[in-house]
C-alpha cells in the first residue's frame, strides 16, 4: 500500500508543476481536477488498515466534487466569461517553474524539521501537502485572471486537505461534509462573481480591479 | 434550544429566497429576527442543554457574542425593511460616477441576510474547533452576496476581494486546526478530540511547538477575517461598498465572530501556559492594526471608508486588550460590545446621510444637523463616542484597558495606545464637525416621508451606547467576568 501512496504523492507533486507550467486555462482546470481525484484515492488508501463505509465514502465524494463537479462549474464559468484561453501570468512560465522548484526544496526541508507523534504512512506526505499549498499561493499571486485565482485557491485547499490526510486525522463526518460543502459553495459563488466580472468589464483580469483605493488628502 | 437558534434563521432564510411577495418576505425577516432575539435572551434565564453531543453549547463568551449578534440583527432587520422599501427595484444612478445600475433581487438579499445570521450563530455556539471553522467560512459565503447588492463594478470588485482574501485566509486557519490536532495527538492513537473543553483540560500535555505554530496560523487565518492589519485589505472596500445595513452587520457582528475563533485558541494557550507567546503576538498585531488604521483615517476623504478603518482600529484594541491579559481582558470583552453597538449605529446613520446627500465624500456633506436633525446629531455624538470620549461606552472600556496596562507596568504599550487614540480622535473630529455644521447645499434633496425606523433604530442603539458608558448592568458584568476568566 505504501508503494501506491508514494506514487500518488509523486503524481501530486507533478500536478503542482503542471499547474505552474501550463499556459492554457482548460489544462489548468483539468490539472486541479486530477489533484482532487488523487486526494480522494489517497484518502481511501490511507485507511487500508481499517476500512469503514464512511471512511471510504467521504474521500470518494470529495473526489467526485473536486474532480468533476467543480471543474464542470469552472469550465462553465470560462465559457460564459468567453475569456481567452491563455493563463496570462505576471511572471514567465520558466520563472513559475523555478519558483515551484524552490518551494519544493522548502517543503522537503520543512517536512524533515517537523516531528510528528504518529509517523505518517509516507515521508513524502507532509512535503507534498505543503508543496501543493504553496503552489496554490504562487498561482494566486502571479496570475492575472480571476479564474486562475480560484484554481490557486483550490490547490491551496487541496494541500491543506492532504496535510489532514498526512497526520491521519479522522475528522467527524459532519465536519468533513461541512468543509466539502464550504469549498463547493465557495467555488460556486466565485464562479457567479466571475460571470458578473466578465459581463461588467468584458474581461476577468483582476489587475484591472483597481477602482477601490484610498484617495487620501 | 441551541439548535433552534440556528435552524430558525436558516430555514426562514431558505424560504425567503422563494417568497415572491415583498411584504410577506419583509414580515418573515422581522419575525425571524424577533424569534431569534427572544430565544437568545431566554438562554440567559434558562441555560440551554448542549446539543449534538456537546458540539453546540453556550459558554459565557459565546452567549455574550451570540446575544450581541442577535440584538444587532434585530436592529438591522427593522432598519433593513425600511431601507428596502425605499430602495425600489428600478435602476438607480450611481452617486459617484453617474451610471445606471440596478439592485440584486430583494429575495436574494433577505435570504442571504438570514443565512448570514444562522452562520454567525453557529460560530458562537460551536465548541468543536473544526465545526467553528466551517461556520466562519459559511459567514463569508452568506455575506458575499450582501456586498454585491448594488450591481455595479465597485461593489463587484469589493465582493471579489472579500471572497478571495477571506477564503485564502480561512484556508490557513484550517491548516492551523490540523496543527492543533497534531499537537494533541498521542503516539499510537488516532482519535483526536477538537473540543475546546478537552483541549483546555489537556493543554499541558499538548506538544508546544505545534501548538505555537497552530496559534500563528489561526491568528493569521481568522485575523484576516477579523480585519487585523496587515491582512485587513478587503475590509475597507467591502464595508464601504455594501449597503449600510450589511456594513453594520459586517462590522458590528461578523468581526466579533472571527475574533471568537482566535479567542478559542487563546483559551487553550492560556490553559497550557503559553500565554506569554500568544499575548505577545496579539499585542504586536493589535498595535500594528491601530497604527495602520490611524494613518488611513487621518487622510480619509470617504466617510464610510473612515468608519471601516475605524473598525480595523477597534479590532486592534480588542487584540491589545486580550494580549495584555488580566484586567485588560475584561476591558476588551466590554469593548467588543461597545464597539459593536456604536459602529452599527454609525453605519446605519451613514446610510441615512448617503441617501440624502448622495455622496460618500466627507467634503460633500455639510449641515447634517439642519438637513437631518436626528441623524446629524447621532453622527456627531457617535463619532465622538467611537473615538473614546466620555461619557459613552467605548470610553469606559478603553480606559479599563489603559489602566490595566499601566498597572501591569506596560507603560510603553499604554503610551503608544494613547498616542494612536489621540491621533484618531483629532482625525475624526474634524470631518465630524464639518459634516454636521454649516448649511446644506442646494443639491440636497429633502426626502419627504422617510420611514420612521430609519432614525428610530439608530437612536435606540445610541441610547444603548450611552447607557453602557454610564451604567453596566450587574448581569452583564458577571457575564463579562466569566468570559474574561477563561482568557487569562
Amino acid at each position: 500500500m505504501n508503494q501506491l501512496i508514494n506514487s500518488l504523492l509523486v503524481i501530486l507533486v507533478l500536478t503542482g508543476f503542471m499547474l505552474l507550467g501550463s499556459s492554457r486555462l482548460d489544462s489548468c482546470i483539468r490539472t486541479v481536477a486530477v489533484q482532487g481525484v488523487l486526494l480522494g484515492i489517497l484518502g481511501v488508501a490511507m485507511q487500508a488498515d481499517q476500512w469503514s463505509i464512511a471512511g471510504v465514502m467521504l474521500p470518494l465524494s470529495s473526489a467526485v466534487v473536486k474532480g468533476f463537479v467543480l471543474p464542470w462549474l469552472l469550465f462553465r464559468a470560462m465559457r460564459e466569461a468567453d475569456t481567452a484561453r491563455e493563463v496570462e501570468p505576471f511572471i514567465s512560465y520558466n520563472l513559475s517553474i523555478l519558483a515551484g522548484a524552490t518551494v519544493l526544496g522548502l517543503s522537503l526541508w520543512l517536512g524533515r524539521q517537523l516531528q510528528l507523534a504518529n509517523q505518517p504512512a509516507s515521508s513524502l506526505l507532509v512535503p507534498a501537502a505543503f508543496f501543493t499549498s504553496l503552489v496554490g499561493m504562487i498561482v494566486i499571486v502571479s496570475r492575472r485572471k480571476a479564474l486562475t485565482q480560484v484554481l490557486g485557491y483550490l490547490a491551496l485547499e487541496n494541500g491543506v486537505y492532504a496535510f489532514g490526510a498526512a497526520v491521519a486525522l479522522r475528522l467527524p463526518i459532519l465536519v468533513e461534509l461541512g468543509i466539502l460543502l464550504d469549498v463547493f459553495v465557495g467555488v460556486f459563488v466565485m464562479g457567479i462573481a466571475i460571470f458578473h466580472i466578465s459581463r461588467e468589464f468584458d474581461h476577468i483580469d483582476t489587475d484591472k480591479l483597481t477602482a477601490l483605493t484610498d484617495r487620501l488628502r | 434550544m441551541i439548535a433552534l437558534l440556528i435552524v430558525i434563521p436558516a430555514a426562514v432564510g431558505i424560504v425567503a429566497f422563494f417568497v415572491e411577495s415583498d411584504r410577506l418576505r419583509r414580515i418573515l425577516l422581522v419575525c425571524a429576527a424577533l424569534a431569534h432575539t427572544t430565544l437568545s435572551l431566554t438562554t440567559w434565564l434558562v441555560p440551554p442543554a448542549p446539543a449534538l453531543g456537546g458540539w453546540l453549547a453556550e459558554d459565557a463568551l459565546g452567549r455574550l457574542i451570540e446575544t450581541l449578534t442577535s440584538v444587532l440583527f434585530l436592529a438591522a432587520s427593522f432598519y433593513g425593511v425600511a431601507y428596502l422599501r425605499e430602495e425600489r427595484s428600478r435602476p438607480h444612478s450611481d452617486f459617484e460616477e453617474g451610471f445606471l445600475f440596478s439592485n440584486a433581487r430583494e429575495a436574494t438579499f433577505t435570504g442571504c441576510l438570514l443565512l448570514f445570521l444562522a452562520a454567525m450563530t453557529l460560530v458562537t455556539v460551536s465548541q468543536q474547533l473544526a465545526l467553528l471553522w466551517v461556520a466562519v467560512e459559511g459567514t463569508t459565503l452568506a455575506s458575499a452576496p450582501l456586498i454585491f447588492f448594488h450591481r455595479h463594478h465597485r461593489s463587484l470588485e469589493a465582493t471579489w476581494k472579500y471572497l478571495l482574501i477571506c477564503s485564502v485566509g480561512i484556508a490557513f486557519a484550517l491548516l492551523g486546526i490540523f496543527f492543533l490536532a497534531v499537537a494533541a495527538s498521542d503516539p499510537g492513537s488516532s482519535t483526536i478530540s477538537l473540543m475546546v473543553d478537552d483541549l483546555r483540560t489537556n493543554a499541558h500535555h499538548l506538544n508546544v511547538p505545534w501548538l505555537k505554530a497552530a496559534f500563528v496560523l489561526l491568528l493569521v487565518g481568522y485575523g484576516t477575517k477579523m480585519g487585523l492589519a496587515p491582512f485587513h485589505t478587503w475590509l475597507p472596500d467591502a464595508h464601504s461598498e455594501a449597503p449600510s445595513v450589511a456594513s453594520a452587520l459586517l462590522s458590528g457582528a461578523l468581526l466579533n465572530c472571527a475574533f471568537l475563533g482566535i479567542l478559542r485558541t487563546q483559551e487553550i494557550c492560556v490553559a497550557g501556559g503559553l500565554a506569554d507567546f500568544s499575548d505577545k503576538l496579539l499585542l504586536v498585531f493589535g498595535l500594528l492594526s491601530m497604527a495602520v488604521a490611524a494613518v488611513f483615517i487621518a487622510g480619509q476623504t470617504d466617510y464610510k471608508r473612515m468608519l471601516a478603518y475605524s473598525s480595523v482600529e477597534h479590532m486592534g484594541i480588542l487584540a491589545v486588550g486580550v494580549g495584555l491579559g488580566g484586567a485588560a481582558v475584561f476591558g476588551a470583552v466590554l469593548h467588543l460590545i461597545n464597539h459593536s453597538l456604536t459602529k452599527a449605529m454609525l453605519f446605519l446613520v451613514a446610510g441615512n446621510l448617503l441617501a440624502v446627500y448622495r455622496t460618500k465624500s466627507t467634503a460633500g456633506v455639510a449641515g447634517a444637523l439642519t438637513a437631518l436633525p436626528v441623524s446629524g446629531a447621532l453622527w456627531l455624538l457617535g463619532l465622538f463616542a467611537i473615538t473614546g470620549s466620555p461619557p459613552f461606552g467605548p470610553f469606559l472600556s478603553e480606559f479599563t484597558i489603559v489602566k490595566a496596562a499601566l498597572d501591569q507596568g506596560q507603560t510603553f504599550v499604554a503610551v503608544i495606545f494613547l498616542v494612536i487614540l489621540a491621533v484618531i480622535l483629532a482625525a475624526m473630529a474634524a470631518p465630524a464637525l464639518t459634516m454636521a455644521q454649516g448649511t446644506p447645499g442646494e443639491h440636497v434633496l429633502p426626502v419627504p416621508g422617510r420611514s420612521f425606523a430609519l432614525s428610530a433604530v439608530p437612536v435606540l442603539l445610541g441610547i444603548a451606547v450611552l447607557m453602557m458608558g454610564v451604567y453596566v448592568p450587574p448581569v452583564l458584568t458577571r457575564a463579562l467576568r466569566e468570559a474574561a476568566h477563561l482568557l487569562g
